[in-house]
């Protein structure tokens, strides 16, 4: 097989697949998108077996397997679960690095949100820092219209 | 030994062209729920969950992991199959496995697609390979024509033949309450409808759809308590071969077919496929497929198959109907295509078929295609087997 | 439990780009070193099952490649989209059914062919979580902070596993990484997304793996010493980072569970001989040693650095270097299923552990943040 190689070029064919994709995102996501899109609020939704507040909201409870019902305005502010400071970005993030991305408990859920800090020198990042949502000026219905989150008070 | 397994329960969504009001895990929990609610049954009962797509259609991937929210997967063993247009197929063969092995007792399995997300022609011409053929397939519809390209000119058939199929299933499908297309269509609008690629027209070809499909199957030990008469798997069989497009020489056979059709009657114990099965969902995608596969799975000579379409032997009220849903040129979400004919056989056999109750239903074959012309058969009874 | 054995294992060698052969060449080389172990031809196998997954391919139906190459003419079979430790157990039950006395299974990655990044950000759901742009790294990062924060565990203690693995990766002949390192070295290694550090993390190989299931009468023909199937379970967690506490490992622990109960385990600690497991990244080796049991929560740090997961520890972890030795993707834990097996047979070469390994623990995880594990028992008896 060695003596092949000597002979014969491997060679490499570049390629992508490049498929656009229109996701529906069903009544319930689409109630909080435009929800953030509008009026610059943040819903989630009641499951009426573990009570829990689901943000974001889906349309049955992923642990009881029933339909949530209540919906429920949570606040724009919550606090930081865990975070991580990213310091070698991927052309496909939102912020340049270094940012940090972070699961926030907002006042009034149950569950985390995943997104992103920004405005925020990273040795202040802690656990339990309060923080609250920016709005993008440039809605559009989609989870970056709020930009990112800062701590409160800054 | 293995345990002896049924299925108990079945569910499936309206299937649409579009459908807005949900996204890809509110449709596979819909079919869920109306699974266990089929079976009365809870999530709870459930021992695991075995789901399947075929990615690139929605482009999510580890599809298992993204669906627990409308799975009911959460904390239970939960697990993806693919493989292209047999996935229902591969999928409800799986849920035999899974629970005859007696490491499951209760599992759910769900098959679903939401076509409408994607441009399906350029996700499906991804599955050739990028050196050899990617430049030059062009999706689904020419690699079929090709097929009935071949069956034409080696046994004489014709269009007209072929539309006689759209024709029948497209009647059956107004029996169906799930199906998308539901308005008879006559040889006239098949044969007038835009051509796709000679000689396939518009009328010839499968839809797209947004649909999903959930199948209970249970093990010996408890199907009789969850569903008195459910519908027992008999046997399975499937073939998948050839890499690339370009392997497949002869086309006017469906090589699959008659492997796996063969070792399916064999272990059956059937001589005349046509005296003693009862019903057959088969996973037609196009017309002709109606015509040339029931040759190649051994219901007639080759060459025959157009006979039986015009005497009605295919046809509800005839000796063995095919597709009483409608099948697949009524409706397609192609991951649960499949296991829809699945649980359309399971239906017939426990005589919940409603407006599309074939009579007397014992035995019932229900079949899967896709990827390179691959077959994958399931065969349900109501008895139970020995 | 019928009696199903493991009868044969192949392999590549694991590296970095194999320019040479595509991935269907890749597991065709695999799948005949298997065949070469059981002392068996094609012919003897009679189901096959593949694990693929169309993202890392670059191609839907991936399995269309690979089945030829697996021996699939003529032949039923099937996929399973996800870890090879996913696709052996559907595979096992093939066996368990009755429907097969032998299957065969493949698990591969060319990893190297795609863009990593983009490839672990489609697993982020598209509406609420894709736009973050969001891989697998960042995620575990996020989980890494969130488990060590919450135990004290401390980033030299990660290291320890870097060094411990990526050192035993020095006697694995299919290893792609294995490299002396210090702790110094995995702690001025650059910061990617902190804790994580760049050897914190396990390489993107290519690579494939074969092994081949046997019922017991068919094993007794093929091998002189079958490493039998005592247990096996699987289970995922919720799937939104969110919905869960990312320091916990609540599917881990049911799965685990289940397989010990299968196999009759009552005390892992003392009974297990040696484990490998799914170290992608150096925190989830501690992580997953406490959802397996090896030690109580939090303690995962304090066990490796005491000594007891080395190679000549009480109970070695990744004596063939685990993930951060190589990881084809996919492959990944059909790979510690045949590493385990090789201890039980005593062939692991200077992987060995002990001479005497009665029970041997294989694991593997689907999705990210380990969402979804599957955990094997194998013994020798």
């Amino acid at each position: 097989m060695k003596d092949f190689w000597t002979e014969v070029e491997p060679i490499v064919y570049e390629g992508r697949i490049k498929i656009p994709y229109s996701w529906q995102a069903g009544e319930t996501a689409s109630f909080f998108l435009t929800q953030l899109r509008d009026r610059e609020k943040i819903w989630g939704k009641h499951c009426p077996e573990c009570g829990k507040v689901l943000v974001p909201p889906r349309k049955s409870c992923p642990f009881c397997f029933v339909d949530t019902e209540k919906w429920v305005e949570v606040s724009d502010e919550g606090v930081v679960e865990t975070f991580t400071l990213v310091r070698e970005g991927t052309p496909i993030q939102p912020l340049k690095a270094p940012f940090a991305y972070a699961v926030i408990r907002l006042d009034g859920a149950s569950t985390g949100l995943v997104h992103v800090l920004s405005e925020v020198e990273p040795e202040k990042i802690r656990e339990g820092l309060r923080v609250k949502a920016v709005f993008s000026k440039d809605r559009k219905g989609s989870l970056l219209d709020i930009a990112y989150f800062k701590p409160v008070g800054s | 030994m293995g345990k002896r397994v049924a299925i108990v329960g079945t569910g499936q969504t309206h299937h649409r062209s579009v459908r807005r009001d949900v996204n890809g895990q509110e449709l596979i929990h819909e079919a869920a729920v109306r699974a266990l609610q089929d079976a009365a049954l809870t999530i709870r009962d459930v021992d695991g969950v075995v789901i399947g797509n075929m990615d690139h259609f929605e482009g999510i991937n580890y599809v298992d992991c993204w669906s627990i929210d409308g799975s009911g997967g959460y904390l239970k063993p939960t697990i993806k199959l693919t493989t292209g247009g047999t996935t229902g197929a591969t999928l409800a063969i799986a849920g035999y496995h899974m629970v005859a092995s007696g490491m499951f007792e209760k599992l759910l399995v769900i098959g679903w697609e939401k076509n409408s997300e994607s441009d399906t022609t350029g996700a499906i011409s991804t599955c050739a390979d990028p050196i050899i053929e990617r430049q030059i397939v062009a999706g689904a519809i020419s690699g079929l024509a090709l097929e009935a390209q071949a069956y034409m000119h080696r046994y004489g058939a014709t269009p007209k033949d072929a539309a006689r199929v759209s024709v029948r299933d497209r009647r059956h499908a107004c029996n169906n309450p799930y199906a998308q297309l539901r308005g008879e269509i006559t040889i006239e609008d098949v044969l007038n409808s835009p051509k796709l690629a000679d000689p396939l027209r518009l009328l010839d070809m499968c839809p797209r759809s947004d649909g999903a499909c959930a199948v209970i199957f249970a093990s010996e030990d408890v199907a009789e308590k969850i569903c008195p008469a459910p519908a027992w798997v008999l046997a399975t069989a499937n073939r998948h071969m050839y890499s690339d497009y370009t392997d497949v020489v002869e086309m006017s056979s469906l090589l699959s077919m008659v492997e796996a059709s063969r070792e399916l009657w064999k272990k059956l114990n059937i001589r005349e496929p046509l005296k003693e099965v009862d019903v057959i969902e088969l996973y037609q995608p196009y017309s002709w497929a109606g015509l040339i596969w029931i040759e190649d799975m051994g219901l007639c000579k080759k060459g025959e198959g157009p006979r039986l379409l015009w005497d009605g032997v295919t046809d509800m009220g005839g000796e063995l109907p095919i597709n009483p849903s409608g099948g697949v040129v009524a409706t397609n979400p192609i991951g649960a295509t499949g296991l829809i004919r699945c649980a359309e056989v399971a239906l017939q056999i426990q005589g919940k078929a409603g407006a599309k109750q074939v009579p007397d239903v014992k035995l019932g074959v229900a079949t899967g295609f896709g990827g390179n012309w691959w077959t994958d058969m399931l065969a349900l009874g109501k008895k139970k087997p020995l | 439990m019928e009696r199903v054995a493991i009868v044969g294992i192949g392999q590549t060698k694991h590296e970095a780009r194999k320019k040479e052969v595509n991935f269907a060449e890749l597991v065709y080389e695999a799948v005949n070193n298997a065949l070469k172990d059981a002392g068996i031809g094609i012919g003897e196998i009679d189901n096959v099952v593949t694990t693929c997954n169309d993202f890392w391919d670059g191609r839907t139906i991936s399995s269309m490649a690979t089945g030829d190459v697996s021996g699939a003419r003529g032949k039923n079979v099937s996929v399973v989209e996800g870890d090879g430790t996913f696709g052996a157990f559907y595979g096992l039950t093939r066996i368990l059914s009755g429907a097969y006395g032998t299957t065969l299974v493949t698990a591969y990655s060319k990893g190297s062919e795609s863009i990593p990044y983009l490839i672990t950000n489609a697993a982020f759901d598209p509406i609420y979580m894709r736009s973050l742009g969001l891989d697998l790294v960042t995620a575990c990062a996020l989980q890494a902070r969130r488990y060590m924060k919450r135990y004290g565990i401390t980033e030299e203690e990660c290291a320890l596993v870097a060094v411990k693995n990526r050192g035993n990766a020095l006697a694995n002949p299919n290893a792609h990484q294995g490299m002396k390192i210090t702790v110094e070295e995995v702690m001025r290694s650059p910061k990617i997304a902190e804790p994580l550090k760049a050897f914190d993390l396990s390489p993107v190989s290519d690579g494939a793996c074969c092994i081949i299931l046997a019922r017991e009468d068919r094993a007794k023909k093929m091998s002189p010493r079958p490493a039998w199937v005592k247990g096996v379970s699987f289970c995922a967690d919720a799937y939104l980072l969110g919905d869960r506490d990312l320091s916990e490992c609540r599917a881990l622990e049911k799965a685990a569970q289940a397989a010990y109960r299968m196999a009759g385990v009552q005390k892992p600690r003392e009974e297990i001989d040696v484990a490998e497991i799914h170290d992608a990244f150096t925190y989830q080796e501690l992580l997953w040693t406490e959802g397996l049991g090896f030690c109580g929560p939090g303690e995962g740090g304090k066990l490796v650095a005491r000594g007891a997961t080395a190679k000549s520890g009480e109970l070695p972890v990744n004596p063939s270097g685990g993930l951060l030795g190589a990881h084809p993707v996919i492959a990944a834990g059909l790979i510690r299923i045949a590493e385990a097996a090789r201890q039980l047979r005593g062939d692991a070469g200077g992987m060995q552990v002990k001479e005497d390994v009665r029970l041997a623990l294989a694991h593997g995880v689907n999705g990210v943040c380990g969402q979804s594990h599957c955990v094997w028992i194998l013994g020798r008896n």
